[in-house]
């Protein structure tokens, strides 16, 4: 019997290895084969071409700049949606709302966070899009700010349920001292929670801008696809091109080996590296809170 | 440290919030992360499982005497492909593959020898056929089916009638409100299929440049490109401002179709199986597949099933215009 539980033991901590080692394999050939299959563009590709202004790749314009562009945009524009709606309802959840109410919030979040991208792209298509078109007077609905929008419904669970933690673990000691100096349930919220929980929601907005950069099905579904350089401020209600769009819809076609099947996959590299780069500002911004609460407690 | 690793996965989720928190850990977290891990176990291993046992439906092979290769353009490959289907159930002896790759590899592939059945969206070239008669080919055409494109717009819109040339300007940006073209004030919002599709190559060529190679016309950059026909359809029957192309097939009475004309004095025309066929609707090409010089017996009965009526309603069904012999065999 005490052998049979030792050998459980042997074989479940070898599993949990495997698979704990497995993550870092994967990303390691996923970078492999991405930079085989891109690195090959600044050979076929000229420099100037690449960085061009028009992408219209069956006759070999392979400009990256406007999908680059019309990926920020829509980013940014989904974090102006998501930033007050998902640290509002965190705020909420953690400060104001009653416990009942909480219990029924917190698994229509946990649904919202599972809903599949296409299903609201489609709702986007039907819904969202005519209705943007009327109400802001626009040529068509099927805009960034679209998109900017879906994205933000996106990526709010996960600013919530990251961002409510944060508030969760402020001491409880701060909100007394605030409340006993007179301060009001909105000045304790916004003078002291809020602040003091800072960092967790920045790595929540982080995440957040993770989530909608790398969503395609959505975007492609709602944003037009037109790959046009932003010049103007209203560039947001405009039709764009994601990166991402581009890939999926492009990469089915594409002939294995030939300079714009190159160019996706460098597309590929350049959402890998911004996805890396928000990925590590994010844990930089917990492991610093970390350390800071350590020295707090120590 | 797991814990500066966060990503969306319930599991990491939960490994970060309790980093994040200073309270003292309750007990029933520990349970909680227990829980998760075994349940995560026990989905790793039933898909190890899963993955392990054979299906028990494998298919009883049908041992096919005939195989019929079928390579090429990827505007007719979904057509193929059905008619393939179709074929196959009715003559189980008979194995066909299809595959698309566009029209040039299927010439290629004929050239070589390498298939049986070439699909082509557009006539073969004389160069193709001085390469094939090298190597001892000669290509037999055989007209398929029909393809039309049709111009949509809005029903509100008062347009009826445009020339291909005032298409083609709308395209390359050069009318940006519809009043231009005597309608009402509104902007012209372009929608336009993704660039892979073979519809988008012909309209680029035949209609944005006016089927002049020197024309180095392109689609105005901020053409809406539609990942599906359907997606054209749903917001040019929804949007006032604008105006889209088809393949007929995919037309729906909620929007309008265009009459075209190729030049300002001509008649326009309105798309049919009828003006496609007397060649009078301007936009609209033949699709063909080709063979080697002496095709196998079982080749040729393909080629002339595809042009029976069975076949013909699939060409309706996917959107094309059956061939004219259509109305003879009925």
């Amino acid at each position: 019997m005490k052998l049979d539980a030792t050998k459980n033991e042997f074989w479940i901590t070898l599993l949990i290895r495997i698979s704990g080692y497995s993550s870092i394999l994967f990303v390691i050939l996923i970078l492999y084969f991405l930079l085989r299959e891109g690195l090959p563009t600044l050979g076929d590709v000229s420099f100037f071409s690449l960085f061009g202004t028009r992408w219209y790749p069956i006759e070999d314009y392979f400009g990256v700049l406007p999908l680059l562009s019309g990926s920020l945009i829509v980013t940014v524009g989904a974090i102006l949606v998501a930033l007050p709606f998902g640290v509002g309802t965190a705020v909420f959840l953690s400060e104001v709302s009653p416990h009942w109410l909480k219990s029924v919030l917190k698994p229509v979040i946990e649904v919202m966070a599972g809903l599949p991208s296409v299903v609201l792209g489609f709702l986007g298509i039907q819904i969202a899009a005519p209705f943007f078109r009327h109400f802001l007077n626009l040529p068509t609905g099927l805009t960034g700010f679209t998109g900017a929008v879906l994205l933000g419904f996106i990526s709010i669970p996960t600013i919530v349920s990251i961002a409510e933690d944060a508030l969760n673990s402020v001491p409880a000691t701060y909100r007394h001292g605030a409340l006993a100096l007179g301060a009001t349930r909105w000045q304790t919220i916004w003078g002291v929670t809020v602040p003091a929980a800072r960092s967790g929601i920045l790595t929540a907005v982080m995440l957040g801008v993770g989530r909608a950069i790398g969503e395609t099905m959505a975007v492609m579904m709602v944003t037009g696809n037109a790959p046009v350089l932003p010049f103007r401020l209203d560039a947001l209600f405009l039709p764009l091109r994601t990166m991402t769009a581009t890939i999926a819809s492009e990469m089915g076609e594409v002939a294995a080996g030939s300079s714009h099947y190159h160019v996706l996959f460098f597309i590929g590299i350049i959402l890998f590296g911004v996805s890396l780069i928000v990925n590590i500002i994010a844990s930089s911004i917990a492991l610093r809170s970390r350390s800071r609460a350590e020295r707090l407690l120590s | 440290m797991p814990s500066s690793i966060c990503v969306e996965s319930r599991l990491n989720l939960q490994i970060c919030q309790r980093s994040l928190r200073f309270i003292p850990k309750r007990l029933d977290y520990n349970f909680v992360e227990m829980r998760l891990l075994c349940l995560s176990l026990l989905l790793i291993l039933s898909i190890l499982l899963s993955a392990c046992v054979p299906s028990p439906t494998s298919p009883s092979d049908v041992e096919a005497s005939t195989y019929i290769q079928n390579k090429g353009s990827d505007t007719i490959v979904n057509l193929a492909l059905a008619w393939a289907e179709r074929y196959q159930q009715e003559h189980p002896d008979v194995r066909i593959s299809v595959t698309g790759g566009g029209t040039g590899t299927g010439m290629a592939a004929l050239i070589s020898g390498t298939v049986d059945i070439a699909n082509a969206s557009r006539q073969i070239k004389p160069e193709e056929v001085d390469e094939a008669n090298k190597n001892g080919v000669e290509p037999q055409e055989y007209v398929i089916a029909r393809d039309a494109i049709a111009v949509i717009i809005h029903p509100d819109n008062p347009i009826n009638q445009l020339t291909l040339e005032q298409v083609s300007r709308i395209y390359r940006g050069e009318f940006n409100n519809w009043k231009e073209l005597g309608s009402y004030d509104r902007p012209i919002v372009r929608l336009s299929r993704e660039t892979n599709s073979g519809t988008h190559v012909y309209f680029l060529e035949s209609v944005i440049r006016l089927g002049n190679d020197d024309n180095k016309y392109f689609f105005s950059t901020d053409t809406l490109l539609l990942p599906s026909s359907e997606g054209i359809i749903a917001e040019v029957s929804e949007n006032p401002n604008a105006i889209g192309y088809d393949g007929l097939g995919y037309v729906t009475p909620t929007v309008k179709v265009v009459a075209l004309a190729e030049d300002p004095a001509g008649s326009y025309v309105i798309p049919s199986s009828e003006t496609v066929n007397n060649g009078s609707y301007p936009v609209s090409r033949d699709l063909y597949m080709y063979t080697g010089s002496t095709p196998s017996a079982a080749t040729q009965a393909y080629l002339k099933w595809i042009t029976e009526a069975e076949a013909q309603e699939i060409v309706t069904e996917l959107g094309f215009v059956p061939i004219k012999d259509q109305a003879e065999i009925r």
